[in-house]
């Protein structure tokens, strides 16, 4: 029995209808569990309610319908200790410097100022930010502002960590890079971690297990287990295996990406 | 950097050039009656500084000019603020703010001598009256443009409502916000002068009024000009202000 970290259960979630549209069936009935220390990633149609389900992990938002728990206490609109998260756009504030916004995730914490300091210098040069410490989010790529954020989220030691589409705005080559420094850090703090990505070779790399969702409401159609080592890295894409799994997951995702592109005029 | 710094410091220098220059030429064709040339009025503007009611008069206009402005900022960025957070009364009274605001500010002129006699409390009044719905209106904008990114962020971090409004909204509102000071400063130096001008027999907008009915040339000319250098300095420094705020965004 592997050691649930995150469950849900029945959870749907309606958006309400607003100005003289319908109402809007996101996502669901969705269940799912991510065991402790798990790298779980989820990939899906645009518009399919990945960021939603995200964010009723997060605790941001309330579902319409299910249970979400985390650590065996219900979360209902109501963020949990320990938990990070990137967001899919940029989070990075502009009127704090690179440095100032990592500090930013150590703000509330109660350590002596030294400690955080170091531990603010530790991330940015885990994210390759150190000779930007001083610079403003608008002097930075939108590459380089999501690792700021990334690095905000990590110096709070979360143990559990929602990534949306962290690598969104990144080349292939920096990809796999930060992939592979993902994969490390997840190693490191042995965090479970939730990753949304829209690149099936990206799922297929980083993840233990791969779900699949289905275009509006989001629904999981499959799930892959990949049976990596834990110590893999960016190599292992030259396996035989990882083209199996990324054939079987563009299988599932093909017909639904058909169907959420084919009908543009239903999207809000 | 300095480099363009030094490019505005040369615009700055020749368009104050370029108005001395206008100012003379102006003065060569409407002649003495009318107006005194920049040298004669830098003159007298000095002299006026040596004696002790001018600075009466200067002193009952920046007191009467502080608090219109405090006034105008506190009701404006509460009620900004206020009507920004809650969407659905922003969007009933923002159209009524806009147009109470079209109103020439200048026929609630009765009802405000009405309302507080003549003197100092009238002044202030009207000077609030100028600028504090800009300022509402600036801060509307600023809070609903917050990026809710930004907010969620904050919610991640567990922040509680108060570290909210100082970490994230107040900050990210900052620019926009200190836009609409920078225009309800002006507009509140406008409207505290003018209320000088007819309810008030003390300020700088009084010592104008009484020379334009003696038809003292020397007054106009040198308290205009003290306004005028005055009030450019400050909003050019606004100005930068606001311009290095909204740099970063
Ligand atoms: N606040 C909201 N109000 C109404 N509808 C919403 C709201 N947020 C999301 N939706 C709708 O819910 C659906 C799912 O949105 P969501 O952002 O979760 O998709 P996604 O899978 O993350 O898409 P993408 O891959 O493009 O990021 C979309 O159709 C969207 O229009
Ligand atoms: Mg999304």
């Amino acid at each position: 029995m592997p050691d649930v970290h995150v469950s849900m259960r029945g959870i749907e979630k309606t958006f309400p209808a607003s100005g003289g549209g319908r109402e809007v069936h996101a996502l669901g009935p969705i269940d799912l569990e991510l065991h402790r220390g798990e790298f779980f990633a989820i990939v899906g149609p645009s518009g399919c309610g990945k960021s939603t389900l995200l964010e009723l992990i997060a605790g941001l938002a309330e579902a319409s319908a299910g249970v979400v728990q985390f650590e065996g206490r219900e979360i209902r609109g109501e963020i949990a200790d320990r938990v990070g998260v990137v967001f899919q756009e940029d989070a990075c504030f502009p009127w704090l410097s690179v440095a100032e916004n990592v500090a930013f995730g150590l703000r509330k914490a109660n350590l002596p100022a030294a400690d955080k300091a170091r531990r603010v210098d530790e991330a940015l040069g885990i994210m390759g930010l150190q000779d930007f410490a001083r610079h403003y989010p608008a002097q930075l790529s939108g590459g380089m502002r999501q690792r700021v954020c990334i690095a905000r989220t990590l110096i709070t030691e979360p143990r559990l960590i929602l990534l949306d589409e962290p690598f969104g705005a990144l080349d292939q080559q920096t990809r796999l890079l930060m992939g592979e420094e993902v994969l490390r850090l997840w190693r490191q703090t042995k965090a479970t971690v939730f990753l949304i990505t829209h690149a099936l070779d990206e799922a297929a790399m980083l993840a233990d297990r791969i779900a699949v969702m289905s275009a509006r409401p989001g629904r999981l159609i499959d799930i892959v287990e990949t049976g990596w080592p834990a110590d893999r890295d960016s190599r292992i894409i030259e396996r035989v295996e990882f083209g199996t799994i990324t054939s079987r997951l563009w299988r599932s995702l093909r017909a639904e990406s058909l169907k959420a592109g084919g009908r543009p005029a239903d999207r809000a | 950097m300095s480099g363009a710094k030094g490019v505005s410091l040369r615009n700055a220098i020749a368009l104050i050039v370029g108005l001395i220059l206008v100012w003379q030429l102006l003065f060569w064709f409407a002649g003495d009656i009318a107006m005194r040339s920049p040298w004669d009025t830098v003159r007298y503007a000095r002299r006026m500084m040596g004696t002790d009611s001018f600075w009466i008069h200067f002193w009952e206009s920046v007191r009467a000019f502080a608090t219109a402005l405090a006034i105008a900022v506190s009701v404006g960025l509460f009620v900004g603020i206020w009507l920004g957070f809650h969407r659905l009364s922003g969007r009933v009274m923002e159209p009524m703010l806009v147009a109470i605001y079209s109103i020439p500010k200048i026929t609630l002129y009765p009802i405000v001598l009405l309302a507080f006699g003549i003197g100092m409390s009238a002044k202030i009044a009207f000077g609030a009256i100028h600028g504090v719905i800009p300022i509402a209106l600036f801060t509307i904008n600023a809070v609903r443009n917050v990026r809710i990114v930004l907010i969620k962020t904050g919610r991640v971090h567990k922040l509680t409502m108060t570290e909210m409004a100082r970490w994230v909204l107040f900050p990210a509102a900052m620019p926009e916000i200190f836009t609409g000071f920078r225009v309800g400063f002006s507009l509140t130096l406008i409207g505290t002068l003018l209320g000088e001008m007819f309810a008030a027999q003390r300020g700088l907008g009084y010592l104008l009024m009484t020379a334009i009915g003696l038809h003292n040339v020397d007054v106009i000319m040198a308290v205009t000009f003290l306004l005028v250098l005055c009030a450019a300095s400050v909003s050019t420094a606004l100005l930068a202000i606001d311009h290095r705020l909204h740099r970063r965004v």
